[in-house]
C-alpha cells in the first residue's frame, strides 16, 4: 500500500499522529488506556491540579500513561487569566520535564470560550520564558495571526466551544485561518465525532485535538478507533485535493456509444 | 510555629522545614512540582529552600484533562 505520511512538527517535537486526545473524562484509567491505545496517538494532554494533601487517591494518572509511547501535553485548563495560566504552564514542566503547554486562557465558565487579551499575553510570556506554546484560540482568523506574531508554535482555533460536541461551526472561519498561517493550525475542541474530525482536516487542519468526543462517547475505544480512521481519511482526502462543487450533474460514464444515439 | 497557606488552606508548621521536608511529613508519593509565593520551586533546590512565616505554597500534580 502506498505510504503518504508526513509527520508533523511542532517546535523540537515530530508525530506520526495528527490526533491528539485527552485524557479527562474518562470512567476508569483501564479505559482511558485502552482508549488512547485504540485513538493511535501520540501526544495526550493531561491537567495540573493540587495535589490533595490528605484525602489522597492511591492511584495517579501518570502510572496509566506510557510515557515511552506518548508525549505528555500539560494545559492549563480552568485558568481565567494570563497569571494563573502562566504559573499553571511553568508548574506543568516543572513537573513534567518537558518544555510546552496547551495553553488556555478561558473568559468564564458558562461558554469556556477564550479570552483573547489574557491569552495573547500568556502566550507571549511563554514564549519569552522559551516555552513551546500551542495556544487555544477562537476561531478568530484576526487573533490566530497575533497568537503567530508572538511566538505561538501552533495555533488552536476552536472547532465549537468545549466539550460541546458541535462540530466545526465556522469552517469559513476556519478555512481563512489556514490560508494565512505560517504555524501548523490544529483544531481543538467541539468535536462530537468522527466526521467532524474529516471535516476539520479536510480544510487542511494539521491536527485535532479532542477529549470529550472520546471520553464520553458510549463505547469510547469504539470511537477512538472511528476518530483514528476519521483523522487519517480526512488528511488524506485533504492532500489528494477535492472535486469542486458543481451545481449541476457531470456524467461519469461517456455518452459515446450509446445504443440509441 | 510558623503560619502559612498551604494549596489555599491555613496550616501550621514547625520553624526552620524545607520543601524537601515538607513533601516527606506530608507522605506525598505521586510525582508533583512546587510552588512558593507564585515561583516555582524546581525539584532540585528543595532542600535548600525553607519555609517562612506567610508562605504560600502549592503543591500539583498531575490529573486528566482535554
Amino acid at each position: 500500500m502506498a505510504n503518504f505520511s508526513e509527520p508533523l512538527k511542532l517546535g523540537p517535537y515530530e508525530f506520526n499522529s495528527r490526533l491528539f486526545v485527552g485524557t479527562g473524562k474518562y470512567e476508569t484509567f483501564e479505559l482511558m488506556q485502552e482508549a488512547l491505545e485504540a485513538s493511535g496517538c501520540e501526544v495526550v494532554t493531561v491537567a495540573v491540579r493540587r495535589e490533595r494533601l490528605y484525602d489522597k487517591q492511591e492511584r495517579n494518572i501518570l502510572d496509566f500513561l506510557d510515557r515511552s509511547k506518548y508525549t505528555l501535553l500539560p494545559n492549563t485548563a480552568g485558568c481565567f487569566n494570563a497569571e494563573d495560566a502562566i504559573r499553571t504552564a511553568l508548574l506543568g514542566r516543572e513537573l513534567l520535564d518537558i518544555e510546552w503547554v496547551k495553553l488556555e486562557v478561558l473568559a468564564d465558565t458558562k461558554t469556556l470560550l477564550p479570552d483573547p487579551l489574557g491569552t495573547l499575553e500568556a502566550t507571549e510570556k511563554l514564549v519569552k520564558e522559551g516555552m513551546t506554546v500551542l495556544v487555544y484560540t477562537n476561531d478568530d482568523p484576526v487573533m490566530a495571526k497575533r497568537l503567530e506574531e508572538v511566538g505561538a508554535t501552533s495555533v488552536m482555533p476552536a472547532a465549537a466551544p468545549i466539550g460541546s460536541g458541535q462540530g466545526v461551526l465556522n469552517a469559513n472561519n476556519i478555512k481563512i485561518i489556514l490560508e494565512r498561517a505560517n504555524v501548523p493550525i490544529i483544531v481543538d475542541a467541539g468535536v462530537g465525532t468522527a466526521s467532524d474530525v474529516t471535516v476539520a482536516m479536510e480544510l487542511g487542519a494539521e491536527g485535532v485535538l479532542l477529549n470529550t468526543g472520546i471520553a464520553s462517547a458510549k463505547d469510547p475505544v469504539r470511537m477512538a478507533v472511528a476518530m483514528k480512521h476519521a483523522m487519517e481519511a480526512g488528511r488524506l482526502a485533504a492532500k489528494a485535493g477535492r472535486i469542486p462543487r458543481k451545481l449541476y450533474a457531470t456524467a461519469s460514464t461517456t455518452m459515446e456509444g450509446r445504443i440509441n444515439a | 510555629m510558623i503560619n502559612i497557606m498551604l494549596n489555599g488552606e491555613p496550616q501550621e508548621l514547625s520553624e526552620g522545614i524545607d520543601v524537601s521536608k515538607l513533601l516527606q511529613d506530608l507522605k506525598i508519593t505521586v510525582p508533583c512540582a512546587v510552588e512558593m509565593n507564585k515561583k516555582v520551586v524546581p525539584k532540585a533546590l528543595h532542600s535548600a529552600t525553607i519555609i517562612s512565616d506567610g508562605d504560600v505554597i502549592e503543591i500539583v500534580t498531575i490529573v486528566g484533562g482535554g
